[in-house]
Protein backbone atom coordinates (compact mmCIF):
# COMPACT_ATOMS: atom_id res chain seq x y z
CA UNK A 1 0.00 0.00 0.00
CA UNK A 2 0.83 3.44 -0.46
CA UNK A 3 3.65 3.08 -3.13
CA UNK A 4 4.83 6.14 -5.02
CA UNK A 5 7.84 4.43 -7.10
CA UNK A 6 7.76 6.58 -10.14
CA UNK A 7 6.37 9.51 -8.49
CA UNK A 8 7.94 13.09 -7.99
CA UNK A 9 7.13 15.04 -4.99
CA UNK A 10 7.65 18.52 -4.54
CA UNK A 11 7.72 19.39 -0.62
CA UNK A 12 8.07 23.11 1.02
CA UNK A 13 9.57 23.77 4.11
CA UNK A 14 11.50 20.65 4.16
CA UNK A 15 14.33 22.53 6.72
CA UNK A 16 11.48 22.18 8.96
CA UNK A 17 10.19 19.33 11.83
CA UNK A 18 6.77 18.61 9.45
CA UNK A 19 7.94 18.84 6.14
CA UNK A 20 11.23 17.13 7.00
CA UNK A 21 9.65 13.90 8.44
CA UNK A 22 6.69 14.39 5.12
CA UNK A 23 9.66 13.90 2.62
CA UNK A 24 11.26 11.42 4.22
CA UNK A 25 7.90 9.64 4.36
CA UNK A 26 6.92 9.96 0.71
CA UNK A 27 11.13 8.94 0.06
CA UNK A 28 10.21 5.88 1.98
CA UNK A 29 7.45 5.30 -0.33
CA UNK A 30 9.48 5.68 -3.57
CA UNK A 31 9.02 9.00 -4.80
CA UNK A 32 11.75 11.33 -5.93
CA UNK A 33 11.45 14.53 -3.57
CA UNK A 34 12.23 18.07 -4.05
CA UNK A 35 13.25 19.80 -0.80
CA UNK A 36 12.08 23.64 -1.11
CA UNK A 37 12.99 25.52 1.87
CA UNK A 38 14.54 28.54 2.61
CA UNK A 39 17.89 27.87 4.70
CA UNK A 40 19.90 25.57 2.26
CA UNK A 41 22.40 24.15 5.15
CA UNK A 42 19.50 21.88 6.25
CA UNK A 43 18.33 20.73 2.80
CA UNK A 44 21.09 19.77 2.18
CA UNK A 45 21.78 17.68 5.60
CA UNK A 46 18.18 15.92 4.43
CA UNK A 47 19.06 15.26 0.88
CA UNK A 48 22.33 13.51 2.36
CA UNK A 49 20.44 11.20 4.67
CA UNK A 50 18.09 10.46 2.52
CA UNK A 51 20.68 9.63 -0.98
CA UNK A 52 19.39 8.93 -4.17
CA UNK A 53 16.29 10.03 -5.46
CA UNK A 54 16.52 13.78 -3.36
CA UNK A 55 16.77 17.19 -4.71
CA UNK A 56 17.46 20.51 -3.16
CA UNK A 57 15.51 23.52 -4.28
CA UNK A 58 16.35 26.46 -1.89
CA UNK A 59 13.27 29.16 -2.47
CA UNK A 60 12.18 32.18 -0.30
CA UNK A 61 8.47 31.78 -0.62
CA UNK A 62 8.00 35.96 -0.03
CA UNK A 63 10.00 36.19 -3.36
CA UNK A 64 6.88 35.73 -6.17
CA UNK A 65 9.33 35.47 -9.03
CA UNK A 66 10.99 32.75 -7.36
CA UNK A 67 7.56 30.92 -6.45
CA UNK A 68 7.37 31.31 -10.03
CA UNK A 69 10.19 29.17 -10.85
CA UNK A 70 9.65 26.62 -8.23
CA UNK A 71 7.67 24.19 -10.14
CA UNK A 72 9.84 24.74 -13.46
CA UNK A 73 12.80 23.94 -11.89
CA UNK A 74 11.08 21.09 -9.41
CA UNK A 75 9.99 19.78 -13.12
CA UNK A 76 13.53 20.30 -14.33
CA UNK A 77 15.92 18.62 -11.43
CA UNK A 78 12.88 15.38 -11.07
CA UNK A 79 11.63 15.14 -14.55
CA UNK A 80 8.47 15.93 -13.55
CA UNK A 81 6.07 16.66 -10.98
CA UNK A 82 3.47 14.45 -9.42
CA UNK A 83 2.49 15.45 -5.77
CA UNK A 84 3.04 19.36 -4.03
CA UNK A 85 2.91 19.31 -0.51
CA UNK A 86 2.76 22.85 0.67
CA UNK A 87 4.61 23.06 3.81
CA UNK A 88 5.92 25.71 4.73
CA UNK A 89 4.61 28.71 7.25
CA UNK A 90 5.96 31.44 9.11
CA UNK A 91 3.95 33.23 12.15
CA UNK A 92 4.28 36.75 13.45
CA UNK A 93 1.68 36.29 16.20
CA UNK A 94 0.71 39.51 18.21
CA UNK A 95 -2.45 40.65 20.02
CA UNK A 96 -5.31 41.80 17.05
CA UNK A 97 -5.32 44.86 18.36
CA UNK A 98 -1.67 44.89 17.65
CA UNK A 99 -0.89 43.92 14.79
CA UNK A 100 0.91 45.62 12.04
CA UNK A 101 -0.04 45.66 8.77
CA UNK A 102 3.53 44.23 7.77
CA UNK A 103 2.84 41.05 10.29
CA UNK A 104 -0.78 40.39 8.59
CA UNK A 105 1.17 40.96 5.13
CA UNK A 106 3.69 38.93 5.34
CA UNK A 107 1.64 35.69 7.17
CA UNK A 108 -0.93 35.68 4.27
CA UNK A 109 1.86 36.33 1.65
CA UNK A 110 4.06 33.27 2.91
CA UNK A 111 1.46 31.48 4.01
CA UNK A 112 -1.80 32.16 1.68
CA UNK A 113 -0.21 33.69 -1.60
CA UNK A 114 2.69 30.95 -2.33
CA UNK A 115 0.53 28.11 -1.52
CA UNK A 116 -1.68 29.68 -4.57
CA UNK A 117 1.14 30.24 -6.71
CA UNK A 118 2.02 27.22 -6.26
CA UNK A 119 -0.56 25.41 -6.82
CA UNK A 120 -1.47 27.41 -10.09
CA UNK A 121 2.10 26.53 -11.41
CA UNK A 122 2.10 22.70 -11.12
CA UNK A 123 -1.34 22.49 -12.88
CA UNK A 124 0.42 22.24 -16.21
CA UNK A 125 2.04 19.40 -15.46
CA UNK A 126 -0.61 18.00 -13.25
CA UNK A 127 -3.27 18.42 -15.67
CA UNK A 128 -1.13 16.71 -18.47
CA UNK A 129 -0.58 13.80 -16.60
CA UNK A 130 -3.79 13.04 -16.11
CA UNK A 131 -2.78 12.95 -12.83
CA UNK A 132 -1.94 14.94 -9.60
CA UNK A 133 -1.86 15.06 -5.54
CA UNK A 134 -1.78 18.15 -3.77
CA UNK A 135 -1.37 18.45 0.01
CA UNK A 136 -1.48 21.79 2.04
CA UNK A 137 -1.05 21.67 5.14
CA UNK A 138 -3.11 23.76 7.16
CA UNK A 139 -3.52 24.06 11.03
CA UNK A 140 -6.01 23.43 13.74
CA UNK A 141 -6.03 27.05 14.20
CA UNK A 142 -8.04 27.14 10.78
CA UNK A 143 -11.21 25.86 12.11
CA UNK A 144 -10.69 26.85 15.90
CA UNK A 145 -8.62 29.94 16.04
CA UNK A 146 -6.18 30.97 18.36
CA UNK A 147 -5.63 34.24 19.78
CA UNK A 148 -2.24 35.85 18.67
CA UNK A 149 -2.59 34.66 15.89
CA UNK A 150 -5.50 36.18 13.52
CA UNK A 151 -2.94 36.54 10.50
CA UNK A 152 -1.90 32.76 10.35
CA UNK A 153 -5.76 31.47 11.14
CA UNK A 154 -6.71 33.96 8.15
CA UNK A 155 -3.89 32.62 5.94
CA UNK A 156 -4.49 28.72 7.21
CA UNK A 157 -8.39 29.18 6.43
CA UNK A 158 -8.35 30.92 3.37
CA UNK A 159 -5.84 27.79 2.21
CA UNK A 160 -8.99 25.50 3.14
CA UNK A 161 -11.39 27.47 1.23
CA UNK A 162 -8.79 27.64 -2.14
CA UNK A 163 -8.01 24.04 -1.70
CA UNK A 164 -12.03 23.26 -2.35
CA UNK A 165 -12.19 25.52 -4.92
CA UNK A 166 -9.30 23.92 -6.86
CA UNK A 167 -10.49 20.56 -6.24
CA UNK A 168 -13.39 21.18 -7.84
CA UNK A 169 -12.40 22.34 -11.06
CA UNK A 170 -9.39 20.06 -11.63
CA UNK A 171 -11.15 16.87 -10.20
CA UNK A 172 -12.20 15.58 -13.66
CA UNK A 173 -8.53 15.43 -14.09
CA UNK A 174 -7.38 13.25 -11.76
CA UNK A 175 -6.02 15.61 -9.13
CA UNK A 176 -6.77 15.61 -5.99
CA UNK A 177 -6.35 18.55 -4.12
CA UNK A 178 -6.61 18.28 0.43
CA UNK A 179 -5.43 19.71 3.12
CA UNK A 180 -3.90 18.01 6.85
CA UNK A 181 -4.57 20.20 9.73
CA UNK A 182 -2.17 19.62 12.29
CA UNK A 183 -2.84 19.82 15.95
CA UNK A 184 -0.27 20.80 18.49
CA UNK A 185 2.90 19.39 16.94
CA UNK A 186 6.05 19.49 18.42
CA UNK A 187 8.73 21.14 16.24
CA UNK A 188 10.65 24.94 16.18
CA UNK A 189 7.37 26.53 15.44
CA UNK A 190 5.51 25.18 18.45
CA UNK A 191 8.48 25.69 20.70
CA UNK A 192 8.31 29.92 20.10
CA UNK A 193 4.78 29.52 21.68
CA UNK A 194 4.76 30.53 25.33
CA UNK A 195 4.33 28.43 28.56
CA UNK A 196 0.42 29.98 28.84
CA UNK A 197 -0.12 29.35 25.58
CA UNK A 198 1.26 25.37 25.27
CA UNK A 199 -0.52 24.57 29.06
CA UNK A 200 -3.99 25.98 27.47
CA UNK A 201 -3.33 23.88 24.13
CA UNK A 202 -2.44 20.93 25.89
CA UNK A 203 -5.00 20.62 28.56
CA UNK A 204 -7.71 20.59 25.71
CA UNK A 205 -6.15 17.63 24.10
CA UNK A 206 -8.13 14.39 24.48
CA UNK A 207 -4.81 12.30 23.23
CA UNK A 208 -3.17 13.91 26.34
CA UNK A 209 0.28 14.68 24.85
CA UNK A 210 1.21 16.33 21.42
CA UNK A 211 1.55 15.26 18.12
CA UNK A 212 4.85 14.19 16.46
CA UNK A 213 5.73 15.11 12.90
CA UNK A 214 6.05 11.41 11.30
CA UNK A 215 2.04 11.09 12.07
CA UNK A 216 1.38 14.36 10.20
CA UNK A 217 3.64 12.71 7.59
CA UNK A 218 1.66 9.70 7.96
CA UNK A 219 -1.70 11.12 6.74
CA UNK A 220 0.14 13.25 3.86
CA UNK A 221 1.45 10.26 2.44
CA UNK A 222 -2.34 8.78 2.05
CA UNK A 223 -3.55 11.70 0.69
CA UNK A 224 -0.36 12.02 -1.84
CA UNK A 225 -1.16 7.85 -2.60
CA UNK A 226 -2.61 6.47 -5.25
CA UNK A 227 -5.36 5.02 -2.80
CA UNK A 228 -6.66 8.32 -1.61
CA UNK A 229 -8.03 8.84 -5.64
CA UNK A 230 -11.20 9.37 -4.10
CA UNK A 231 -10.73 11.90 -1.53
CA UNK A 232 -10.67 15.21 -2.70
CA UNK A 233 -11.46 18.70 -1.22
CA UNK A 234 -11.21 17.19 1.99
CA UNK A 235 -9.44 18.48 5.11
CA UNK A 236 -7.65 15.20 7.45
CA UNK A 237 -7.63 16.69 10.90
CA UNK A 238 -4.57 15.30 12.57
CA UNK A 239 -4.70 16.70 16.36
CA UNK A 240 -5.34 14.11 19.21
CA UNK A 241 -8.75 14.95 19.19
CA UNK A 242 -8.42 18.89 20.54
CA UNK A 243 -10.81 20.17 17.76
CA UNK A 244 -13.32 17.75 15.80
CA UNK A 245 -15.15 19.17 12.82
CA UNK B 1 -6.86 23.41 -45.67
CA UNK B 2 -2.99 24.48 -44.61
CA UNK B 3 -0.94 22.61 -42.52
CA UNK B 4 -1.65 25.16 -39.51
CA UNK B 5 -5.18 23.95 -39.54
CA UNK B 6 -4.70 20.92 -39.69
CA UNK B 7 -2.25 20.65 -36.65
CA UNK B 8 -4.81 22.58 -34.74
CA UNK B 9 -7.78 20.17 -36.21
CA UNK B 10 -5.49 16.83 -34.74
CA UNK B 11 -5.61 18.34 -31.65
CA UNK B 12 -9.35 19.27 -31.18
CA UNK B 13 -9.75 15.69 -32.41
CA UNK B 14 -7.84 13.94 -29.95
CA UNK B 15 -8.48 16.32 -27.18
CA UNK B 16 -12.05 16.53 -27.20
CA UNK B 17 -13.01 13.01 -28.64
CA UNK B 18 -15.00 14.47 -31.46
CA UNK B 19 -15.76 13.45 -35.23
CA UNK B 20 -13.20 15.32 -37.52
CA UNK B 21 -15.85 16.95 -40.00
CA UNK B 22 -17.70 18.79 -36.75
CA UNK B 23 -14.80 20.56 -35.98
CA UNK B 24 -15.50 23.52 -38.95
CA UNK B 25 -14.38 27.46 -39.36
CA UNK B 26 -17.21 28.58 -37.21
CA UNK B 27 -17.82 25.46 -34.42
CA UNK B 28 -17.38 26.99 -30.99
CA UNK B 29 -15.49 24.54 -28.72
CA UNK B 30 -17.61 24.84 -26.02
CA UNK B 31 -21.15 25.39 -27.76
CA UNK B 32 -20.44 22.85 -30.58
CA UNK B 33 -17.61 20.41 -29.62
CA UNK B 34 -18.58 20.20 -25.54
CA UNK B 35 -15.81 20.97 -24.22
CA UNK B 36 -16.09 22.65 -20.16
CA UNK B 37 -14.16 25.47 -19.55
CA UNK B 38 -11.19 23.58 -18.18
CA UNK B 39 -11.14 21.86 -21.56
CA UNK B 40 -10.20 25.41 -23.51
CA UNK B 41 -7.27 26.03 -21.18
CA UNK B 42 -5.93 22.82 -22.11
CA UNK B 43 -6.64 23.43 -25.58
CA UNK B 44 -4.76 26.88 -25.52
CA UNK B 45 -2.09 24.41 -23.11
CA UNK B 46 -2.01 22.14 -26.44
CA UNK B 47 -1.60 24.43 -29.09
CA UNK B 48 1.32 26.56 -27.04
CA UNK B 49 3.37 23.16 -27.00
CA UNK B 50 2.85 22.00 -30.84
CA UNK B 51 3.61 25.71 -32.33
CA UNK B 52 6.12 26.70 -29.53
CA UNK B 53 4.31 30.22 -28.91
CA UNK B 54 2.85 31.81 -25.89
CA UNK B 55 -0.60 32.57 -25.71
CA UNK B 56 -1.52 35.44 -23.26
CA UNK B 57 -4.81 34.77 -21.26
CA UNK B 58 -6.56 38.24 -22.47
CA UNK B 59 -5.75 36.68 -26.34
CA UNK B 60 -6.74 32.54 -25.15
CA UNK B 61 -10.11 34.46 -24.07
CA UNK B 62 -10.72 35.58 -27.66
CA UNK B 63 -10.40 32.00 -29.11
CA UNK B 64 -13.66 30.78 -28.94
CA UNK B 65 -14.16 28.95 -32.08
CA UNK B 66 -11.87 26.27 -34.43
CA UNK B 67 -11.71 29.57 -37.00
CA UNK B 68 -10.53 31.83 -33.81
CA UNK B 69 -7.57 29.48 -32.98
CA UNK B 70 -6.29 29.05 -36.38
CA UNK B 71 -6.47 32.69 -37.11
CA UNK B 72 -4.65 33.38 -33.60
CA UNK B 73 -1.98 30.59 -34.20
CA UNK B 74 -1.29 32.02 -37.89
CA UNK B 75 -0.63 35.36 -36.91
CA UNK B 76 1.53 34.39 -33.81
CA UNK B 77 3.32 31.60 -35.49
Amino acid sequence: MFDLTGKTALVTGASGGIGGAVAKALHGAGATVGLSGTREAPLQELAAELGERAHVLPCNLSDAEAVEALPKQAVEAMGGLDILVNNAGITRDSLFMRMSDEDWQSVLDVNLTSTFRLCRGVMRPMMKARWGRIVNITSVVATAGNPGQGNYCAAKAGVTGMSKALAQEVASRGITVNCVAPGFIATAMTDKLNDEQKARISAGIPAGRMGAPEEIAAAVLFLASGEAAYVTGATLHVNGGMDMV
Amino acid sequence: MSDIADRVKKIVVEHLGVEEDKVTESASFIDDLGADSLDTVELVMAFEEEFGIEIPDDAAETIQTFGDAVKFISEAA
